[in-house]
Order: C-alpha cells, then structure tokens, then sequence
C-alpha cells in the first residue's frame, strides 16, 4: 500500500470485543505519537459517520469502536475503518484549550511538599513545572468526566503512592507517572495532590455536563488564594459556566 | 401528581432502560438493564415502546402504591408473583398485564429465581433523562430518582394518569429464561496476555457466580487463571461482557455499569445474546464458557432477538384483575383468579 507521509507506518491491530465492538490498537505504551494516530482514526470515523456506530472511545493506544451488530457488524465496521486508515496523513485537529486556575499547596494540594521533597526539586519549581506545560487529553475514563492528561515534565515523574486515600476531593489536580489529571468528583484515588481547582469537570446541572473531551488541550494556571475562593463562591452559588480560552478546530 | 408511591423499597431497586452506550468516550458507564430481553418483554405487555424506563428489581421486590386514576403494570424475570394487598392476600402471576386503581397497594416479595426482574409501567415515569437515559448509575448520580437508587416514601411521577381498560396480555412462551447452554465467548482483546494451560482451563472449568455481584460486574470462583505477560496493561477500552483478570487470576464478568476503560487484561468478551442470561444469574450458579467465532456471535444475536420478537408477537390474552369488592360480591375469588390465588 502507498502512504504519503515519510516515516513507514505500522498498521493497526485490529481486536476483537465481543460482537458490539472492535479494538483499533495502534500500540501498547502512553506515546504521544500512538495517541495522535488514534484520535486521527477517531476524528475520521466520526466525520465519516460509518452507519450503525454507537459510540468511539479513544484510548492512550486504542480506539475502541462500539457499534449496534443488528444494524452492522465486525467485517463492516472494519473494512469503514480500514478504507479510513488508508488515505490519512492530515493532523489531529486541534481540540479546545481550557485554563484551570488552580490553588497549589497547603490543604489543597497535601502532597506537594512530599512531591518536592521525593523529586529533590522546591515547592516552587514543582508547580512551575506542572503549570508551565500545555498538556493534551489523551483519553477519559475511570469516572465520569475525568480527563487524563499527558505528559508531563519528566523532573515531575514518580509512581503512584503505595497508600491510596479513600477519599480524594472533587476538583483535585494530581500527577502520578507521566499524567496529571483532575479529579472530576470525589472518589478513592492513588495519585499525587499537589493543588485544586473550583472548576466542575462533571456537573448534570450544566449543559453539557461534562467540560472536556479526548483531545482537547489542557493548561493550569496557578492563582492565589483570593482569585480560587472568588471562583469557588460563584460555583457554590450554582453558576458552573465555565468555556475555553480557544475554541480549537470545531467538528 | 400521578404517580407510584414507594411504601416500602425493598433491596435498593434501580429505574433502568437501555441505557446511555453513546457517552462512553465522555467516561460515563453504559447502564441499562441487566436483561434486556426481560425489559422488552415486561414494556411490550403494557403497550410501551422497548426501550421505556422500568423497575429494576433485584434480591427483593418492593411495596408500591398507586397515586393516580390507574395504572397498567408488569412484572417479569421471575415467577415470583405481585401481591395485591387488601383485605384477602390475591396473588397476581408475573408476566402478564395487570390494572390497578389509585390507593391499591402491591407488594413483590424475594426473587430466589433470578437475579433481577421488571416490573414496567403504561406509559413510563415522567422523569428527565440524563444523556437521553432514566438508566440509574448510583456511583456518579447520575439518571433515575436524584441519580441514586429507590428508597422508601419515594413518588416516582407517572406519564399516564389514568390507564384505560382494555384486554390485559400474558407472555406464554417463557423458553428465553430457560436458555442454559455455556455462556459464549469471543476471545480477545488481550487473549495472548494468558497462558495456553490458562484458555483451556477457562473454557473448560465451571465456574460459580460469588457474592462480590452488582451491576457492574461479577467475581467468578472456578479455575485460576496464569497471566503470560503481566496483568497490568495501558488502559483500554471495555465492553459490557468483557471478562477481565486482574493479578490474582480470579476472572470478573464486566456488567452494564462498568468503568468505560481499565488496565486488567480481558481474556474475551460475553456476546451480546448472553449478556441478559449473566444479568439474570445469582450468587451460587454454576456456569460454563464456549469459545465462538464473531460470525457465530452475529447469528446467535439475530436469533435472540427473533425469538423476543415471538414471544412478544404470540402473547395471548390475560384474566383481568377485578378488584376486591367485586370478587366478594360476586363470591367468585378462587373461581376466577384460580390458581394464582391463596387463601390464608
């Protein structure tokens, strides 16, 4: 087969799950460049409005495709994707970029000081970092609305803690391996606190009510204790509006 | 307000149709009903399109009372029976429709049969979906009465307030609760994460349903499983069915309210058409695995979903449920109610 960009490509496997879904797994590793071939695949089979699709669900190195198998089935849905597989050298658009003032530090961020300590780096230089990157959506998952973020500066990497807490808050921004991400409500969680943001990720008040999605950009913006409780105010009020600061390439 | 009034919830019952499957890629878990056919059947016997929200019943029914002119219900997945309280105890039998007027209180006492049941209502309840679904996720919330599941004192608002009299149906042909063959399995996605010695022991082992079941999904006890290159993998994608294995080997059957991505390996994946006979299993059953092809799987589907059709398609007619003072007056109680009835 002929493929106009340079570097030789590696096909996709394609997996099966069931007989309502299908695997296109472009790798096994959280990779940048596996990432973007899954949301380009995503990105098409969306426009391409294939018949019988239910839902797309990007992964860090899979799209997992579900489909109705009494309006389709396996080899149809597959031979869509393959004929959109074939003809891509464009970009992933580029997705929404949101800016989440964030309160590092004390009881909103509990472990910072462990995270500097454990990365022989200051407070300071911690949160610099983590607020000095631009970070992609990679996929959502483990609860409603919550985003994983990547990837983050290699200084700040570090596994999860051995002891998750039970209770993690709603709105915490958190790092563990090479993702950060915010928790989108409250839930058990083994990831690194370092900070919070009065930002609702998931709200069924708001319409819509869960802010991002696979592939947008994510930056944090660290804001001091006043700007944060002003913020926090107006979303305890119930006012949980919230837009990017760039609305990306629309669909 | 028209409505069914919950006196008593029984074991936390859930309003569920077929759920939100087109938000996945947001992170929120399909939901839905455990067993779909059930759902369709208990829908289609009060006159409701398939996917119409109804009462997900598990472990022990509930006590209701109906608060508006009246309504039109059908409990089916068990042989439990829906008893009218009154003065005497008149038992009506599942699968088939049954009116009944405002003040009239009705209990489902426990399902020893199946691991869940449904009971619908003429018209659905008047409740405004989230992501186009009342399917009910306790973990977030989200769907049903405030997201959570139906406690005592609870109105669940009625679309209908009056359901008018008409010829009540009866679902004869039950053959789809008495599927019992192995449960049918595609394997994959991450069937090369295991051992040869641990396929064969899968597909040939019986395996028991344990306590640890919900609606999310099921710890099985049976044959342990080897993992052939770790049992930690970079999140992908799940389905409902997926049978994944975490570090211990006991595999767990994923249900419709699953996380939408995890990082255990799924050996395969439950097809479609035996998805309702997981939901309808119990702590304590035994079941078998069959590896089939994704063909077999498609065929298998059309099947069941032709056979639901007929079921629908050859209900026949149902005796209507009179109410009390006009089987007294008519002293006609055991005559007319029959066998359903016990006098105690």
């Amino acid at each position: 087969m002929t493929e106009t960009t340079s570097a030789p490509r590696v096909l996709p496997r394609f997996l099966s799950a069931g007989d309502t879904a299908l695997v296109v797994e472009f790798g096994e590793t959280v990779d940048p460049v596996v990432n973007r071939r899954v949301m380009q695949l995503g990105d098409a089979a969306r426009a391409a409005e294939i018949p019988g699709l239910v839902d797309l669900v990007p992964t860090f190195r899979s799209l997992l495709v579900h489909y109705d198998p009494l309006v389709t089935s396996r080899g149809a849905v597959e031979a869509s994707l393959r004929g959109l597989l074939s003809d891509r050298d464009s970009e992933a658009k580029e997705g929404r970029l949101w800016e989440f003032p964030t309160l590092y530090g004390s009881e909103f961020g509990p472990d910072l000081e462990d995270v500097a300590k454990r990365t022989s780096l200051t407070p300071e230089r911690v949160v610099e970092l983590h607020a000095g990157t631009d970070y992609k959506v990679y996929m959502m998952g483990f609860m409603p609305g919550l985003a994983y973020l990547g990837i983050i500066p290699k200084e700040l990497e570090l596994p999860r803690r051995s002891e998750p807490r039970v209770r993690v808050p709603a709105g915490s921004v958190s790092i563990a391996i090479n993702l950060t991400n915010v928790y989108s409500d409250e839930s058990p969680g083994g990831w690194h606190l370092l900070g919070r943001t009065p930002v609702r990720l998931f709200d069924l008040q708001r319409d819509p009510p869960i802010l991002l999605a696979a592939g947008d950009r994510v930056r944090f913006r660290s804001v001091a204790k006043d700007a944060y409780d002003d913020l926090a105010e107006r979303v305890k009020s119930g006012d949980t509006s919230f837009h990017p600061v760039d609305a990306g390439e629309s669909a | 307000m028209n409505a069914l009034r919950v006196v008593s919830a029984g074991f936390a019952p859930t309003l569920q149709d077929f759920g939100r499957p087109h938000v996945q890629n947001l992170g929120v878990p399909p939901s839905g009903a455990l067993d779909t056919t059930a759902l369709r059947i208990a829908n289609a016997l009060v006159g409701n399109p398939a996917d119409t929200a109804a009462i997900e019943l598990r472990v022990i029914g509930p006590t209701l009372e109906v608060a508006s002119d009246a309504v039109r219900v059908a409990l089916v997945g068990t042989s439990a029976t829906l008893e009218i309280m009154g003065e005497r105890r008149v038992e009506a039998p599942s699968h088939q429709s049954i009116r009944l007027t405002r003040g009239r209180r009705f209990r489902i006492g426990g399902l020893s049969d199946t691991g869940v049941a449904y009971l619908a209502v003429e018209g659905g309840f008047a409740i405004e979906p989230v992501y186009a679904s009342l399917s009910t996720y306790v973990r977030a919330r989200i769907g049903g009465v405030d997201g959570r599941a139906l406690r005592d004192g609870d109105a669940l608002p009625l679309r209908v307030e009056r359901a008018e009299e008409r010829a009540e149906r009866r679902c004869t042909d039950l053959s789809w609760r008495r599927e019992n063959g192995p449960i049918r399995v595609i394997l994959g996605p991450q069937d090369d994460h295991f051992t040869a010695d641990s396929l064969e022991a899968f597909f040939s082992g019986e395996y028991t349903v344990t306590r640890e079941a919900d609606r999310m999904g099921m710890r099985l006890d049976g044959p342990v499983l080897k993992h052939a290159r770790g049992h930690d993998i970079v999140s992908d994608g799940i389905v409902t069915g997926a049978i994944q294995v975490p570090g211990n080997g006991r595999p767990i059957v994923l249900l419709a309210d699953h996380q939408t991505t995890g990082g255990y390996p799924k050996l395969g994946a439950v097809i479609s058409a035996d998805v309702p006979r997981l939901g309808r299993m119990k702590p304590g059953d035994a079941l078998r695995f069959a590896a089939v092809s994704v063909e077999q799987a498609e065929a298998a589907r059309r099947v069941l979903e032709e056979r639901t059709a007929r079921a629908i398609e050859w209900f026949g007619s149902a005796e209507p449920w009179l109410d009390e003072d006009a089987l007294y007056g008519r002293n006609l109680v055991s005559g007319i109610v029959g066998s359903t009835e016990s006098v105690p």
